[in-house]
């Protein structure tokens, strides 16, 4: 009955519109304007508005950058993720500049040059240094922003450690992660999807001679200070083990092994007590507590961020970053995979 | 009105004076290039108000995920039992929301279109190399995009593994009820697209290199063409690549072939595949892909170029470096995919090559820019709805732009890949600048078309809700990507850390409603112009282009009586020396009159 009634309130809204401009029509008949015709008051009309929207765009969005900057990630928490801020600031503010100039000399002019009956354009087909200019200046920016880039890239992913990285494996299957750790050896024993059964769950081959000391864990927890090797694997389809706060993020694929290494520097604990995460989880906590929900403890996190079914939206794990001392006690309580079987 | 008028008034022959048609051959299965544009157009149309609705529903979802909504239940049935809507549906809504709004609007609704329509009247051609191709190629974009549409009704719904449908979540129907017969459909749907695709572009390319009226140089070609050619040639070595990319995800799927599986265990069972990988079908994809982006962004660009010169009264600034850096984006275009794949375990060393190349491409697209500004300057801007979304174009195509400097920057790609950043730069970058370029198209060109003037106020109005709100919905979710948010999460409520960001959410969803509204009155605009606009004259937004020169009233062959040769480049405007602020490209060089 509702879309019955809907149907006909809309047939009865264009049925009305329509005799608007029939009657629009007839009285620009009667007076001989030609409505498609644009006017020096329709030109000046425009053109102002053009010029309000640009000087609009662009306070709207130092409004954006001063009330939702606080939501952003908070500092990284790795080595390189620092270098990768700093590189993400050049360039952002290179961008920002060239977005409010262009922005507002665009609607500016589009103000500025608006039409009139008399008016009369100058006629300028091209000007090859003016054209020089502006290919050569972006071109030796960009040469800078590739070099900067190019550099933190390699130094990102192939980094010098004088430390032997720590091994841990993340497998992602939908829609959970499992992390394997490498155990005294620092290397894992072989595993393939073919070896799933029972409670080995990531196929690992227990008479590998890796295999012995591997263990699973459920939460990553990470050592400060000491650079982490995680190899990924997937069980189905592709996933993404994306670790924001970090700074990192690589694909899990089916059939072939992905690497990525970083370097934790802040422990949960210490960046807990940071100035922009205990007022992110102070608004949040005010958020969850006027819907009546669990109040939130900061935490770093593993999401996945490759679309992988239909849990896609809630495929996560802790990361706990701690001393070497509070992490040598937790995996000692670990089980390794050879005692669960 | 009669049904079929040759220009008779005319007693002019030419060779497509005496066929009888009726309605079956004028409407339907038409050759004429003019109805094959039109007939693109009115398809285009249709598919973006499914695709547009779409992304309304979902984002219903995404701002009021504990909410249940009527209108859910109503449209998406058994995907949204009492009004709230299931995960697997939110996925596929996403799926076909991109694979409309990118092949089926902005590939064929938008190029199809307007190189239907222009690229034959601009150069001064009776028809297409081939109206039988031509007609053929619009007849797959049809067939395909109907089974794109039976799609949604199968059992266990359309495809939803993201537009970019990378195996083996679509390869495999365990994974996700859409991976079934949805995925099945989408492939079919795609290879007839992408057959009708080659059809057309093939016809582009021979009709503009061939069909050249008398002294229409390449040089002398409106950038509409050039940038309607460069497009035809982009899709002619680029559409067949995701051919073969769908043919070995269909062997995957239904041979049991291992093109792109290898060592699955999924939904409990353990697969035979071994030795393929999904990156190689990653790389085939974007290998179209990319030059994808431009197939959509490059006709705009060309639509953009002729509407601003023509309403700002000047020539186009620097047409030969406009060209240049059409060419220059085309051949970039082709390599720079592997930006899309910096954190799929390529090799690093390939990361260092494609960033290289892609930072490149912001040095043609700079040009482009710098020229359209320049084009304003000193001009005396008439603002035509076309002019408004062309501007609009300018300021999107800018804005969307330079957060590619970011993106394609793999050392700061590793932190936003798949976030909702990048999201917000492509749909400002490609989906609102292809748009905005499509509506200009649609409002200048319209007279050509129908013969009838659109309403010019009820255009300002759907201009400027439409860019206001564009700029609304994805101006913010810059911010939310920079909180880390990735994107086709079907809600954020299981993550706390993200609860800040609902408001923004919301924000978003309301601009993208209104947006969405906005959009009826330029159908209203639209339809009822087409029946009841006022009569359109030959020249209405006095042009310089060939088109205008052709008579109000459509007939085949264009022209009643010779086709006019060209004299000029299709730029003079405000010429000194001449009377009038445009000089037709028909108009012969005055005595001692320095060409361009």
């Amino acid at each position: 009955m509702t879309g019955l009634l809907m149907v006909i309130v809309l047939a009865l809204a264009v049925f009305a519109a329509a005799q608007i401009m029939r009657i629009y029509e007839l009285s620009a008949k009667v007076s001989q304007v030609r409505e498609y015709e644009v006017t020096d008051k329709d030109n000046s009309n425009q053109g102002r508005m053009m010029l309000v929207f640009g000087i609009g765009l662009v306070v709207a969005f130092f409004w954006m950058v001063a009330t939702w900057g606080e939501i952003m990630l908070p500092k990284p928490s790795s080595m390189h993720g620092v270098e990768i801020d700093r590189l993400w600031d050049i360039s952002m503010g290179m961008i920002i500049f060239m977005f409010v100039v262009v922005q507002l000399v665009t609607f500016y002019f589009a103000f500025k040059y608006r039409g009139r009956k008399d008016g009369k354009a100058t006629f300028y087909e091209h000007n090859d240094r003016l054209e020089f200019i502006w290919t050569i200046v972006p071109a030796i920016v960009l040469a800078v922003l590739i070099i900067y880039g190019l550099t933190t890239w390699s130094n990102v992913m192939n980094p010098e450690n004088e430390e032997e990285p720590m091994v841990v494996e993340l497998y992602a299957q939908q829609f959970k992660w499992t992390a394997r750790y490498s155990g005294d050896d620092n290397t894992l024993g072989f595993a393939n999807v073919r070896l799933i059964g029972g409670a080995n769950i990531v196929g690992v081959d227990t008479l590998h001679v890796n295999s012995a000391d591997d263990f699973l864990a459920t939460e990553i927890h990470l050592p400060v200070g000491r650079p982490v090797l995680f190899k990924f694997r997937a069980q189905d389809v592709i996933h993404s083990a994306y670790m924001p706060h970090f700074r990192a993020q690589m694909n899990c694929v089916p059939g072939m092994e992905t690497h990525f290494q970083f370097t934790p520097t802040i422990t949960t604990a210490e960046i807990r007590q940071d100035a922009d995460v205990q007022g992110k989880v102070a608004r949040i906590n005010a958020i969850r507590q006027a819907k009546g929900l669990e109040l939130y403890e900061y935490d770093y996190l593993l999401l996945c961020n490759k679309i992988c079914g239909s849990a896609h939206y809630n495929m996560q794990m802790n990361i706990v970053v701690e001393t070497q001392a509070e992490y040598d006690a937790w995996a000692k309580e670990q089980k390794t995979i050879a005692e669960t079987l | 009105m009669a049904s079929h008028e040759h220009g008779n008034d005319h007693a002019h022959d030419h060779d497509h004076e005496h066929h009888v048609e009726n309605f079956w051959t004028k409407y339907i299965f038409s050759m004429d290039h003019k109805m094959i544009g039109k007939q693109f157009l009115i398809t285009g149309m249709f598919m973006g108000v499914v695709g547009v609705f779409m992304s309304m529903l979902f984002r219903l979802q995404l701002a009021w995920p504990d909410e249940k909504f009527a209108i859910l239940q109503t449209f998406l049935g058994k995907w949204a039992p009492e009004g709230q809507m299931d995960p697997n549906m939110y996925l596929a809504l996403v799926t076909i929301h991109g694979t409309i709004m990118v092949f089926f609007v902005l590939t064929a609704g938008l190029s199809g279109t307007f190189s239907n329509l222009l690229i034959p009247l601009q150069i001064g051609a009776r028809d297409m190399a081939s109206g039988f191709l031509n007609m053929l190629s619009y007849w797959f974009f049809a067939a395909s995009s109907v089974i794109m549409l039976v799609s949604l009704f199968v059992e266990t719904g359309p495809a939803s593994g993201g537009w970019t449908v990378y195996p083996p979540l679509s390869a495999l129907p365990q994974a996700m009820p859409g991976s079934g017969t949805g995925m099945t459909l989408w492939l079919v749907s795609m290879t007839l697209f992408i057959a009708g695709s080659l059809l057309g572009s093939l016809n582009y390319i021979v009709t503009i290199i061939n069909l050249r009226t008398k002294g229409m140089a390449m040089t002398r070609l409106p950038l509409t063409i050039w940038a309607f050619l460069v497009t035809a040639i982009l899709g002619v070595l680029s559409f067949p690549v995701l051919l073969s990319a769908a043919l070995l995800l269909m062997f995957d799927r239904l041979l049991g072939t291992s093109f792109y599986l290898s060592d699955i265990m999924v939904a409990g069972e353990l697969l035979h595949n071994e030795g393929g990988s999904p990156v190689l079908y990653e790389h085939l994809f974007w290998f179209l892909g990319h030059p994808e982006v431009y197939i959509i962004l490059l006709p705009a660009l060309g639509i953009t170029s002729e509407v601003i010169a023509t309403n700002s009264r000047k020539p186009i600034f620097g047409y030969r470096a406009m060209i240049g850096s059409i060419l220059a984006i085309a051949f970039l275009s082709f390599i720079v995919w592997g930006h899309h794949m910096f954190i799929t375990g390529m090799n690093p060393f390939l990361g260092s090559v494609f960033t290289f190349t892609t930072l490149l491409i912001a040095i043609p697209s700079a040009v482009k820019a710098f020229n359209y500004i320049t084009t304003l300057w000193k001009g005396n801007i008439q603002f035509t709805p076309a002019m408004l979304f062309s501007i609009g174009l300018v300021s999107t195509f800018v804005a969307g732009g330079l957060t590619g400097i970011i993106l394609g920057d793999s050392a700061l790609d590793i932190n936003v890949h798949d976030t909702y950043f990048v999201v917000a730069h492509f749909h400002i970058v490609m989906g609102l600048s292809a748009i905005f370029g499509m509506f200009a198209g649609v409002y200048h060109w319209f007279p050509k078309m129908y013969r009838r003037m659109m309403h010019k106020g009820l255009g300002y109005v759907h201009f400027w809700i439409t860019f206001i709100s564009a700029y609304g919905v994805f101006f913010p979710m810059h911010f939310t990507g920079l909180a880390g948010l990735p994107r086709r999460y079907y809600s954020n409520a299981e993550f706390p850390i993200f609860d800040e960001i609902q408001d923004i959410n919301v924000i978003i969803t309301m601009f993208a409603i209104l947006g969405g509204l906005a959009q009826l009155i330029f159908f209203f605009n639209f339809f009822y112009s087409m029946w009841r606009g006022p009569k359109a004259p030959q020249n209405p937004w006095r042009s310089n282009t060939l088109e205008w020169t052709t008579p109000v009233e459509h007939m085949h062959g264009n022209w009643p009586g010779e086709i006019p040769e060209v004299h000029r480049w299709p730029y003079d405007y405000s010429k000194p020396g001449h009377e009038e602020d445009f000089v037709p490209q028909s108009t012969p060089l005055k005595d001692g009159e320095v060409g361009h």
